[in-house]
């Protein structure tokens, strides 16, 4: 080769049609645009199909003859990258990886990766990371996935047993209501996981899982409830009202403080109640799966909440209204019904005897009383003063949720 | 009143429609009122440049060519204004199957060929001038079988080249014409197997699709569109979706020096007369 050849690769008999044109790419991006490659080949049909690709891709072909052809580097290849922007990075626990604001403009990419401009612009009503995010989330997400369960296997469903029929209406009737309110617990964070920036990925995830978590409650309840009899039971206009309140409302951190801390950290001490208190073993079975699972929703609405508390103290008040508000809105309903209420009781009784029904009233006043000890402490933890927390507690009893 | 410059284009694809609806905006944006009419085929385009309608045409090799005919004939001027980086020194293939055992042109002899649409620069009317250049002429010396999708679209559809492309590898004809990067592209999405065909000939190059000036049409207006139209940069995120729709890097300004071998092979298979006429009897658009 004399001193004035160009930079050369050859592609030997590897044709345009079997990928040629990743050598040639690759050695073209080793010289500036306007250097000269020069491609050696003795690959049939490599001249008509090097020009073809050069023209394409924006290169000239300046001179071939014979098994070489000279290439100048057309200045296109960087073109697309200019201006485009990294958007964050992966590792959440690394200095600036999550962004404050996520960019509509980065839309669906993945947190850190390289974002071309140009593309589309993408809505995403949740796009703050204050008002989404907690520093837990990815090892909730991770402990979400492995304590994933199977209701075919985890639950035995041909577990023998006969219950009197007050009983079995009982436990229907209970179903019934707790279907009712995780089809909320489902709604619910799934209609905010259609605004969310996917920026925030471990969000999104615990979000995805929360939301099989109660795909998952919802079949083992109505199983459960069908065991014996064909259909649910009643549903009442007030706890339905009752679930609206949180169904509406419109803020994340707020629906998260309704939903998880107050109404999932309530449900949690009822599936411990049923657990308890289950008259056949496969509704122990399922009380004791769902409250582990319920048990992690609120761990994350609690993480949540704490982070934006730090950053926006201001916040605390909003929650508080928002426990008023939804109390105001309900006191004209009959809040729990009384259905479900009775039956809780003969459940804990375990007979109809004056005595047994004396302790089973007993039982579901001190669930009710563990139910509003439980919210207290949640809520001072969230920053509350001791009074308040104790009275707000008190406000969210005209359903357990 | 600003006057607004009117385009012609084919529609040959649904594409199309965004493609202009994105070079209006662009326009808009900066300063030059645009609008564009779109036709079904290349033929009625061309004769609108000569009564009025369009000041401007996007025009296929052989609608340029009729342009410059009919404006001959008339004693105006037409004039490729722009044109794509992509539009230049394009060449045809005549591809046979690797295993035909065919290795000359001479092979071709008694065989049948299959072509695009009648009315194909790249995949019929050139590879026919390049053919029968080298001594082979359709009906004499091989049979023709034209894959002819979408008459009076100029070949713009892909999809006549495909058919051919896989009526070879069926063996139901000999070779198949194609434009050298539909060559390649059909390797890259699975319509042929590497290796299956192999190049038996490739044509002179030839330029593609050039923007047509009508005669008469508002010089000022022209100009500031080819301007806008250059300065065009693919690096500028906000232009190049319009770009890469359209397939280039860059505009650049037109020529009329490409198109000697499409001219000899109009004449030749008497597509066109002198003065722009349409001669080919079995053309349906």
């Amino acid at each position: 080769m004399d001193a004035s050849s160009p930079p050369t690769i050859d592609i030997e008999a590897l044709g345009f049609d079997r990928g040629a044109h990743l050598l040639v790419k690759r050695a073209l991006s080793r010289i500036p645009p306007g250097a000269t490659l020069r491609v050696l080949s003795c690959a049939p049909g490599f001249q008509a199909h090097l020009a073809a690709w050069c023209r394409a891709q924006g290169h000239r072909l300046a001179e071939a003859s014979g098994m070489r052809a000279d290439i100048v580097r057309g200045g296109y290849q960087a073109g697309r990258w200019q201006g485009a922007e990294r958007c964050g990075k992966a590792d959440p626990r690394e200095p600036e990886a999550v962004a404050e604001r996520a960019e509509s403009r980065w839309g669906l990419a993945a947190r850190g990766a390289t974002v071309e401009s140009g593309g589309p612009e993408w809505h995403f009503p949740l796009d703050c990371k204050a008002e989404v995010w907690a520093e837990e989330a990815a090892e909730l997400y991770r402990q979400a996935l492995a304590a994933q369960w199977d209701p075919e296997t985890a639950v035995d469903w041909n577990a023998r047993f006969e219950l009197p029929d007050t009983v079995e209406d009982a436990v229907v009737q209970v179903m019934t209501y707790l279907v009712e309110n995780e089809n909320a617990a489902l709604l619910i964070p799934a209609r905010f996981l259609g605004r969310l920036h996917p920026h925030y990925r471990e969000i999104m995830q615990l979000l995805a899982i929360q939301v099989a978590d109660e795909a998952r409650h919802i079949e083992v309840f109505t199983r459960r409830a069908r065991l014996k009899r064909r259909e649910p039971a009643l549903s009442t206009a007030g706890g339905q009202s009752s679930l609206k309140t949180l169904f509406d409302a419109p803020d994340f951190s707020i629906a998260s403080f309704l939903l998880s801390v107050l109404g999932e950290g309530t449900f949690v001490n009822l599936l411990r109640f049923l657990h308890a208190h289950a008259p056949d073993p496969v509704t122990g079975q399922i009380a004791r799966l769902v409250a582990r699972d319920e048990a992690r929703h609120v761990a994350f609405g609690m993480a949540h909440l704490l982070h934006r508390l730090r950053r926006e103290p201001e916040l605390r008040s909003r929650l508080a209204n928002a426990v008023e508000l939804r109390y105001d809105s309900l006191a004209a309903t009959a809040g729990l019904n009384e259905e479900v209420y009775d039956a809780l009781v003969l459940l804990a009784a375990g007979a109809w005897s004056p005595a047994a029904i004396a302790l089973g009233f007993e039982a579901v006043q001190a669930l009710q009383r563990e139910m509003a000890e439980g919210r207290r402490l949640r809520l001072q933890k969230l920053g509350f003063e001791e009074d308040q927390a104790r009275r707000l507690a008190h406000l969210h009893t005209r359903n357990f949720m | 009143m600003t006057e607004t410059l009117i385009l012609g284009a084919v529609a040959y694809a649904p594409k199309v429609v965004t493609i202009w609806e994105g070079f209006k905006a662009h326009f808009a944006g900066r300063g030059l009122a645009f609008d564009y009419l779109l036709y079904s085929n290349y033929e009625r385009q061309v004769e609108a440049q000569f009564d009025g309608t369009i000041h401007l045409a996007w025009n296929s090799p052989l609608a340029w060519l009729r342009a410059e005919r009919m404006a001959k004939a008339r004693g105006l001027p037409v004039d490729a204004v722009a044109m794509r980086d992509t539009d230049r020194d394009l060449t045809s293939l005549i591809v046979v199957r690797a295993d035909a055992g065919i290795e000359t042109l001479d092979g071709l002899r008694g065989k049948t060929v299959g072509f695009g649409a009648v009315d194909s620069p790249q995949a019929t009317l050139i590879p026919l001038e390049h053919l029968a250049r080298q001594g082979l002429l359709a009906g004499r010396d091989f049979s023709a079988r034209r894959f002819d999708v979408l008459g009076g679209k100029h070949g713009d559809h892909i999809g006549g080249e495909r058919d051919a492309a896989l009526a070879l590898l069926r063996g139901e004809i000999d070779a198949a014409c194609l434009i050298d990067g539909n060559h390649l592209a059909f390797t890259a999405d699975g319509t042929l197997t590497p290796g299956a065909t192999r190049i038996l000939a490739q044509t002179g190059a030839y330029d593609h699709c050039n923007f047509t000036a009508s005669p008469g049409a508002p010089a000022g207006l022209v100009g500031r569109f080819v301007e806008l139209l250059l300065a065009m940069s693919w690096d500028d995120p906000a232009v190049r979706p319009l770009l890469e729709l359209e397939g280039l890097k860059q505009w650049l300004p037109g020529r009329s020096s490409g198109y000697g071998l499409l001219e000899a092979a109009v004449d030749r298979q008497g597509f066109y007369a002198p003065d722009g006429r349409i001669l080919a009897a079995d053309y349906r658009y």
